[in-house]
């Protein structure tokens, strides 16, 4: 193990002390619906001005991993994805807790994020440097593809109700264009309001399109938010660990993925969770269990999800590039501390980078005890308030959640706005995911899109830049199986079938 | 700390002061950032932060308004209330090309600048093993190949597209301008070898010290932190310019607060310690007070505008 001398540095009581507030602090921000690991970790900046470096990157690391995991809490007991990492964790997660399982799909969301989150630090220590040049190979027509990978996903997400999906979709697309845009500064779809200037801002949809419908039905209707069965079962640890130990691989793949996809700065957590799902629900003999309240589900997102911490920490650390929003944040921290990231900060500033990483995997292994008793009491407080308290109480939070993302009141009115046509086009069964898909990678294949399309033409070779790129074509091919997965399975299937008739 | 509390007592007693001079700032200060939190206005503004603190005994508070590119914090500022307790970070020259475009909130003249404090200089960067060894290099090849060397920079209508656009003008040649968003991802399709070359900041080559080569800097003088670096000047094109940073508050802020606040962000300037740490982040400093503001604004705009309507971003 590299820096193995610095392990006994990690290990100080401060780092330790600040390890666990850190992982608490983080925890609790992260599942209030709007506060996000970025603002948590900008919040605390200055705090970290007058500590040695590597305890402020623990710290920050530690808020910044226990954020992450904390935004599962909200998408299994609200379905409401507190950042858009914890996407694919509402598919299962809620319907989880609908049937009573919420215990223990929060059991095991932190279980799967402690593998995740270890999955993640074991490659920043091993592998940095040379897993930093995978995110330089990926250039703006790899994003492009990546994008359209994901958008994909939704034929996979909407079996049953396909030309719905691509309808909700677009519509995303197109919310996504609203504002002035990103790399070409034109002003599109304002309509000469102020408001729709800044753009439609991701958590803020997010908590529109997920969390405002499961308000409005909560009023509308009588029936208790959530079913509880029995009362106190314990943390129900040992039957979550059961099934984590059975889908091990499937842990693993997910951990991995979501390592690889942390490592492209502007891809992210989002990508992460629904390309681990999709894969996990691709790869499970249950595949048809999944958005039905499959365990497998809730694994596989938040074990990719946590994963991406430790992703996105190489290119941060390696070459300066925040592979994440908040890495961004702890960036700029570092930078103020006068430390100086690439090659050379692993050699000449060893002792704090390992004891940074050795850090995040004390963080990481802090967060089962922590993850299990807050997540112990959020599930019981969701359940026994009164239904008159918790609908008051979740909206005021979605509102102050809302605006504090940008501390903008234009985002809170989008919010609302969003809320009332997701629970309308709900009723005509469009579901909020297409259209967050659509939302979040429109501007990623927009961008990719047209970045690659100068580049090409630039160097006269528009067909070479979209189509004769090893990791285009990749990604391409990925494109094509996951679209046509469905019939080649039904194909295969068939042929299997025949042959067992003809036997 | 006994002397300069003697000093504080001796100043307040012999200075005739007017009422709000003395009080100003009686609480800690809100600064708003209209960029999102780990930017370069973001960091220059921690960077002043702890001298705030030391020299005026009150917090200066960091918050973010991000969206729309600053626009939308720069079409709220005029509505906060005016004490000097809440100042808005200010960037050229997005407040000049912005209400160019099209109507975002705000014009440039209703911004009230009370200082500009530094700005990051353009520069041209390649990466360290790049054939192109000098600036002649890269207009040598720019003169074969017209519009075949791709450039990384970030955004459109911003400092790097436009030193882009006057840049290409002075020395009569074509190239092709890949907008990015934000320098750390243009920084990374150089890098990744996706473009040529970048039209970024001094910045990107302190940050990435030994990855990247600065061809030209666009400085009257050379940069302190790169002194083997020669400024496009003493090359023969008259390119100065950057990301230009500065502080302003609302409309209804009262004259000698404006003032006041003009002084303060000027010492905190005139720190040699804050000098250094700027200069090593490779920004370079400025001082445009509150009475110089009419006509660096104005001098600013011209160019601006000019360059804006060549590159064709507004009309």
């Amino acid at each position: 193990m590299p820096g193995i001398e610095y392990l006994l540095e990690a290990l100080t009581p401060l780092n330790i002390m600040l390890a666990l507030g850190g992982v608490i602090a983080g925890t609790v921000i992260g599942s209030l619906p709007g506060l996000t690991a970025t603002m948590a970790v900008a919040v605390l900046v200055p705090i970290t001005f007058t500590m040695a470096p590597a305890s402020a990157l623990i710290l920050m690391g530690a808020i910044y991993t226990g954020a992450i995991y904390g935004g599962a809490y909200a998408a299994i007991l609200l379905n409401t994805p507190g950042t858009p990492s914890a996407i694919a964790t509402t598919f299962d997660g809620f319907p989880m807790a609908r049937r009573g399982d919420g215990d223990l799909a929060v059991t095991l969301a932190c279980l799967a994020s402690v593998s995740g989150g270890l999955v993640g630090s074991i490659f920043l220590l091993m592998l940095a440097p040379p897993l930093a040049d995978v995110a330089l190979a990926f250039g703006p027509v790899e994003y492009f593809w990546l994008a359209v990978f994901g958008l994909t996903l939704i034929s996979a997400l909407s079996e049953n109700n396909l030309l719905k999906g691509l309808i909700g979709a677009c519509f995303g697309l197109l919310l996504s264009c609203v504002g002035v845009a990103e790399i070409s500064a034109d002003i599109r779809f304002t309509f000469g309001s102020q408001t729709l200037l800044g753009g439609i801002e991701t958590v803020s949809a997010l908590i529109g399109l997920y969390c405002i419908p499961v308000l409005i039905d909560l009023v509308a209707t009588p029936d208790k938010h959530l079913k509880v069965t029995h009362q106190a079962r314990g943390f129900r640890f040992l039957e979550a660990l059961a099934i984590s130990w059975k889908y091990k691989l499937g842990l693993l793949r997910s951990s991995v993925i979501g390592t690889l996809v942390g490592i492209l700065p502007g891809a992210g957590g989002s990508i992460a969770g629904l390309v681990a799902y999709s894969e996990a629900r691709r790869v499970s003999k249950r595949s048809e269990h999944f958005g039905k309240g499959e365990p497998e589900g809730v694994l596989a997102t938040e074990s990719a999800n946590n994963a991406t911490v430790g992703g996105g920490f190489i290119p941060t650390l390696v070459l300066g590039i925040p592979g994440t929003p908040p890495d961004a944040v702890i960036l700029g921290a570092l930078l103020i501390q006068g430390l100086r990231t690439g090659p050379n900060l692993f050699t000449g500033e060893g002792s704090i980078v390992y004891t940074f990483i050795y850090g995040l995997f004390l963080a990481t292994l802090l967060m089962l005890p922590v993850g299990l008793v807050i997540g112990r009491y959020a599930y019981k407080t969701i359940i026994t308030v009164p239904k008159a308290m918790l609908v008051p109480t979740v909206a005021f939070m979605t509102l102050i959640g809302t605006y504090s993302i940008r501390n903008n009141i234009s985002d809170v009115i989008v919010m609302i706005t969003l809320g009332v046509v997701g629970w309308v086009l709900n009723r005509f069964g469009f579901s909020p995911s297409p259209i967050v898909l659509g939302l979040i990678l429109g501007s990623i294949a927009e961008q990719g899109f047209v970045q690659a399309w100068t580049i090409g033409a630039a160097g006269e070779d528009l067909t070479g830049m979209f189509f004769g790129r090893p990791i285009s074509l990749a990604i391409i091919a990925f494109i094509l199986l996951s679209l046509f997965y469905p019939l080649i399975r039904k194909h295969w299937l068939g042929s299997k079938m025949g042959k067992v008739r003809a036997d | 700390m006994k002397l300069k509390q003697l000093v504080a007592i001796a100043l307040a007693t012999i200075m005739p002061l007017s009422s709000a001079f003395a009080e100003f700032p009686e609480k800690s200060v809100s600064y708003v950032i209209p960029f999102g939190p780990g930017g370069e206005s973001d960091i220059t503004a921690r960077h002043q932060q702890s001298f705030f603190k030391d020299k005026f005994g009150q917090d200066l508070v960091i918050s973010y308004k991000p969206g729309g590119g600053g626009a939308v914090g720069w079409s709220q500022l005029n509505g906060i209330k005016g004490d000097g307790h809440t100042i808005m970070g200010i960037n050229l020259p997005h407040i000049v090309i912005k209400p160019l475009q099209k109507d975002v909130g705000f014009k440039t003249d209703e911004i009230t600048g009370v200082y500009m404090f530094h700005y990051t200089p353009d520069a041209l960067v390649v990466n360290q093993d790049s054939p192109f060894q000098s600036l002649q290099d890269v207009i040598d090849y720019a003169k074969e190949n017209p519009g075949k060397l791709t450039l990384s920079g970030s955004g459109k209508g911003t400092a790097n597209h436009l030193a882009q656009i006057r840049f290409d003008g002075m020395a009569g040649i074509k190239t092709t301008y890949v907008a990015f968003k934000g320098t750390g991802k243009a920084v990374a399709a150089l890098l990744g070898d996706q473009v040529k070359a970048e039209w970024g900041y001094t910045s990107v080559g302190a940050k990435h010290e030994g990855k990247v080569r600065l061809l030209a800097v666009a400085m009257e003088e050379r940069h302190p932190k790169f002194p083997a670096v020669p400024t496009f000047k003493e090359l023969g094109f008259d390119l100065v310019s950057g990301a230009y940073r500065g502080i302003a508050v609302p409309k209804s802020t009262p004259e000698d607060v404006r003032v006041k606040l003009s002084q303060m962000i000027g010492e905190i300037n005139a720190d040699p310690a804050f000098r250094q740490r700027m200069e090593n982040d490779g920004m370079a400093l400025l001082d445009v007070d509150y009475a110089g503001m009419d006509a660096f604004m104005e001098k600013m705009t011209a160019i601006y505008t000019q360059a804006a309507r060549e590159a064709g971003v507004i009309k």
